[in-house]
């Protein structure tokens, strides 16, 4: 790690905590968000050419009070108030305060997590206030790693923000039954940041992966938060063991090299560990969600020194659970894959007709991805080509056009 | 996900609105971009194009490059110009794209957008 790194992560574990410091004295979530997004900037320019301060999280706050200062003033000037009425901070409070109570910062950087998967806003809005008010990154930076202009990142940013004060949310943990509700889609949120990144195959690499960093960094954070609750255990070690594929993925020329094929020697060997070890310790709690049995599944397969080891009895017995805890047709499509691997390809084929009747399952590239592949295990090359085509029409990915493509190529003739 | 809108027009057909169907039609495309603007589901902003008489059509052969004036497509309709959405469906998609004027006067044709990312396989 540089030097510039190791301050970048500084910065990024302070964001949430000079955030929530500053939320709880002034409300208003809105301003003080854009105010310590002004102080990690500012904070990024002057840390290069000065060094870090002593206290870096009394720096933050006293930087980010300034800007909120500043921004009270101008708005109670841009509703021509009289200029008598002080802004609601005497200067003399304008110092950083004693080091808070670390329960607090801990709490606050929970309740940012919550707050920023508030119903009320849409997920592109949670997912990027997430990013910018939770993860500390840059409106640039959240831009850059989404491929998308930073105008519009602004926009779902503001307009998210917009939201929670119309919503009137107060800056507080939410109660049961809300707070379950609440913290399924935090987890929703992280996940689809980390899918973000690490679906990316070729194109701009770096930034790319750093989501799939990040939303790993978040979700051990909210670990350490709610120790007890099994599906936050459940989704870091999915990330985990998902994360530990990535160097067996992909050709050098970025072409997809499916999970049977991929040389599991190349697979990250310390990731796969905590990942193991976490499903070990989250399967023993209950009930049971869909994360902790999408990491056992993922857990069967690390534990499989070559794809023809892999106990496929068990991830079906898995897939069968998972869908009548989670029933949702990807499930039922991936458990067919698993059910041709017990029973025999018809058996999985014979499954994957029960989804033809769903419209929109039917329009799926990876129905006819998985129907080809299970055609081909039966020796049938002919119908395998065919939904090969298909899929490859279907599909909107690049990467894997070109392998359904190949995979139809092969099978001509 | 992404999709484009391709706004396909004839030129004659706009030239043969009245002064006060056009300025309807470009309220209604500021409306309908502030919209999509402000729902943070527009990347970037649209894209009008030129006058097809404008266009010049490049094929190299043989590597020999051969520029011919006019667009790819002959007929009355041409690409008139396009923006770029992102949301959920392709359902979505054309649900925002009712609101365009454009589809009201013309016709918005919507596609998916190819993207560089993949699930395992």
């Amino acid at each position: 790690m540089t030097h510039a790194d190791v301050e970048d992560l500084l910065l990024r574990e302070l964001a949430p905590q000079v955030l929530g410091t500053l939320v709880r004295r002034y409300a208003r979530f809105d301003i003080c968000e854009d105010a310590v997004q002004e102080a990690l900037l500012a904070a990024t320019r002057q840390w290069a050419e000065r060094g870090v301060p002593a206290d870096p999280r009394a720096w933050l706050i006293t930087v980010a009070q300034r800007r909120l200062v500043d921004e009270l003033r101008s708005e109670r000037a841009r509703r021509r108030r009289e200029e008598t009425a002080a802004t609601r901070i005497p200067p003399g409070q304008l110092v950083a305060p004693a080091p808070g109570d670390e329960r607090a910062e801990e709490d606050d950087t929970l309740t940012l997590l919550f707050l920023c998967a508030h119903p009320a806003l849409s997920p592109p809005s949670q997912v990027a206030l997430t990013l910018r008010a939770v993860g500390g990154l840059t409106t640039a930076e959240v831009a850059r790693a989404f491929l998308v202009p930073e105008a519009t990142i602004a926009q779902r940013i503001s307009r998210g923000k917009q939201r929670i004060k119309a919503s009137g949310i107060p800056f507080s943990l939410p109660a049961e039954p809300e707070r379950e509700e609440r913290l399924r889609v935090v987890l929703q949120v992280l996940y689809l940041i980390f899918n973000e990144g690490y679906t990316a195959t070729y194109g701009p690499h770096l930034q790319r992966s750093e989501l799939t960093a990040e939303a790993i960094r978040l979700t051990r954070i909210l670990r350490r938060l709610l120790p007890e609750e099994g599906e936050v255990a459940g989704l870091l070690a999915l990330m985990l063991l998902t994360d530990a594929r990535r160097p067996a993925r992909n050709r050098p020329d970025g072409s997809l090299v499916p999970l049977a094929e991929q040389d599991r020697s190349r697979w990250n060997r310390q990731l796969i560990d905590e990942g193991l070890a976490l499903v070990t310790d989250t399967l023993s709690r209950k009930p049971v969600g869909p994360y902790q049995l999408q990491a056992a599944i993922a857990a069967v397969h690390a534990e499989a020194a070559r794809a023809e080891d892999t106990d496929w009895p068990q991830i079906l017995a898995l897939y069968e659970l998972l869908e009548r805890i989670a029933p949702n047709p990807i499930v039922t499509l991936n458990r067919s894959v698993a059910l041709a691997m017990v029973r025999g390809p018809h058996a999985g084929l014979g499954l994957l007709k029960t989804l033809d009747r769903d419209d929109k399952v039917a329009q799926h590239h990876r129905l006819h991805a998985i129907r080809a592949h299970l055609h081909e295990l039966a020796g049938d090359p002919a119908a395998a080509r065919d939904s090969y085509q298909t899929a490859a029409r279907l599909t909107t990915s690049v990467p894997e056009q070109r392998y359904l493509e190949s995979r139809a190529a092969r099978l001509r003739g | 996900m992404r999709y484009i809108g391709l706004i396909h027009n004839n030129p004659e057909a706009w030239q043969a609105l009245s002064q006060a169907e056009r300025d309807e039609h470009d309220r209604d495309a500021d409306a309908f971009l502030r919209m999509v603007t402000e729902s943070g589901e527009l990347l970037g902003g649209a894209v009008v194009l030129a006058h097809p008489s404008q266009a010049k059509t490049v094929r190299v052969r043989n590597g020999q490059p051969a520029i011919t004036d006019g667009p790819f497509a002959e007929g009355k309709e041409h690409l008139a110009g396009y923006y770029v959405l992102e949301c959920d469906s392709i359902e979505r998609a054309t649900d925002i794209v009712t609101h365009d004027p454009s589809a009201r006067y013309f016709a918005v044709e919507v596609r998916p957008i190819m993207h560089m990312t993949a699930s395992d396989l």
